[in-house]
């Protein structure tokens, strides 16, 4: 239990179509998201290592918290 | 039979107006059965597809072939969103048998049972001739897919496959978010096949008369002929056939073009301006990505030397907002702050430097974010005109703009802005 090996990365992923710029992803994870001055989400596309917990959490903070629930984590499993 | 490198091929035997199932028999007579499946001669061609993205044909239609389902779907999209192509309405003018032929194979290959054909309702004409040869061909024989014609409703966006798709599927022609590529598209559960009208009328020639004749035209790596739709200052706007890998300069003198341009388009409204001393480059997508442009639906816009590629590219950006489908953000409002931002570097702002420096930014903030292409095909053009007008637009910003940004002489043409509230999507 508890012991998926972190291995890989993920990416948040937006569905800009959902999405309506709440910005409540930049507040809860602003390590991955900024805004852009129409106040949709610019979300970082380089993966980030999933060992990196912290950052894994608030980026599960910022799915939860989405209002339109446009957001998603992507595993990415090449590390590149 | 028709020779293998006698050019009007696809446009073959057209005459003003649309072959009958008879003579279009008769035209593209089979005089040798081909050897081999015509999937595997679709494979052996190296068609790509020619409404834009150029995606090997052969490897999406064996994608949709692998898929389980009962009630697959050929979509023969020719619907045309460029505002300066012409291709398809002319060669559904001449060969609409060509095109259907085309289709049947393709629905033979997947294994699909109905076939749609997508015209914008906004064209009566080819409307017109489309169910013409659909009645031909049910009155000939009631075996085979059932082809139904459809009319959606004319948008730039409306012709992407997944907004097609999408209202073939009963709801509005909006593109739909595709988190994964390749993505297969549904109508119902059935999974869709949606080629471009020419890429069908190509599978037609490869089905009757196989992949070795079909590529006795153009060059190893990009076979085939192409339909080239050529606007802007020509003697009058032509859609001509060309192979593939032909020059440039070539086919602007076919098509009757200035022969010194200041530049020109190429591949539509989300594609890239190229200057015009380039001529000599050959016309294929191989040659011309060097210089970050592509063959895309076949368009060329010619902008004369008397022309301000400036004032074309901000009347086309504004027209391209107009048209975006307002589902995402970034499109939605970043692609009219372009356009404004265009306008104000056009004619005399406070702070030209600023506004430069703005499209810049912006343009990099708004790329890849959307759920289709329409963004960055705008982004595209906008950033090939920074580049390719550079020094028309340093003589903009010290506020000696060109005389031509002050005539009403336009070369690309841009149909009437519409309001918001009067786009019709369904």
């Amino acid at each position: 239990m508890g012991m998926r090996r972190r291995v890989g990365g993920f990416v948040l992923r937006v569905n800009p179509i959902l999405c309506d710029g709440f910005g409540h992803c930049h507040e809860l994870a602003p390590e991955l998201v900024n805004i852009d001055e129409w106040g949709y989400p610019i979300i970082e596309v380089t993966p980030t290592p999933l060992a990196d917990v912290s950052i894994l959490e608030s980026a599960r903070y910022a799915v939860r918290g989405c209002p339109r629930q446009a957001l998603r984590i992507e595993r990415v499993t090449e590390q590149s | 039979m028709i020779s293998s490198d006698s050019l009007p091929r696809l446009l073959h035997g057209s005459s003003g107006r649309p072959l009958t199932l008879a003579q279009h028999e008769e035209t593209f007579a089979i005089s040798q059965r081909r050897e081999g499946t015509i999937l595997d001669h679709l494979e052996a061609s190296g068609l790509t597809g020619r409404g834009g993205a150029a995606f090997p044909t052969a490897r999406k239609v064996r994608l949709i072939h692998d898929q389980r389902g009962h009630n697959k779907f050929v979509v023969v999209n020719a619907m045309e969103g460029e505002p300066a192509s012409h291709k398809d309405r002319t060669l559904l003018g001449a060969n609409p048998h060509l095109v259907l032929d085309g289709a049947e194979y393709l629905a033979a290959m997947v294994g699909a049972n109905n076939i749609a054909v997508a015209v914008a309702r906004d064209n009566p004409i080819v409307v017109n001739h489309l169910e013409r040869a659909i009645h031909e061909r049910s009155r000939r024989s009631l075996r085979g897919p059932k082809i139904e014609l459809h009319t959606p409703p004319w948008r730039y966006v409306a012709g992407e496959e997944s907004a097609l798709v999408n209202w073939l599927d009963d709801n509005q022609s909006l593109p739909q978010y595709r988190p994964r590529r390749p993505t297969i598209l549904r109508i119902g559960h059935g999974p869709v096949l949606v080629d471009n009208a020419e890429t069908c009328a190509n599978v037609g020639l490869i089905g009757r008369f196989g992949a070795e004749w079909w590529r006795g035209l153009g060059t190893r790596e990009s076979p085939g002929t192409v339909l080239v739709s050529i606007t802007g200052a020509v003697t009058r706007p032509t859609v001509l056939e060309a192979s593939l890998g032909s020059s440039l300069r070539s086919i602007l003198a076919t098509g009757g073009a200035d022969p010194n341009p200041q530049a020109l388009l190429m591949g539509g409204y989300g594609g890239a301006w190229i200057s015009g001393d380039r001529l000599d480059i050959a016309y294929s997508n191989q040659s011309l990505q060097e210089i970050g442009a592509t063959v895309g639906a076949g368009i060329i816009i010619v902008l004369p030397r008397d022309g301000c590629g400036l004032v074309e590219t901000q009347r086309i950006a504004h027209w391209m907002a107009n048209e975006s489908a307002r589902q995402c953000g970034p499109c939605a409002f970043g692609l009219p702050a372009l356009a404004e931002d265009l306008s104000q570097l056009t004619h005399n702002s406070r702070e030209p430097q600023a506004v430069f420096k703005r499209i810049v930014e912006r343009c990099g903030v708004i790329e890849n974010r959307g759920a289709c292409r329409h963004p960055d095909g705008v982004i595209r053009l906008i950033r090939s005109a920074l580049d390719v007008f550079s020094e028309d637009i340093a003589n903009h910003m010290r506020g000696a703009p060109c005389s031509a940004s002050r005539s009403n002489a336009h070369f690309a043409t841009v149909p009437a802005l519409e309001r918001e509230e009067e786009l019709i999507w369904e």
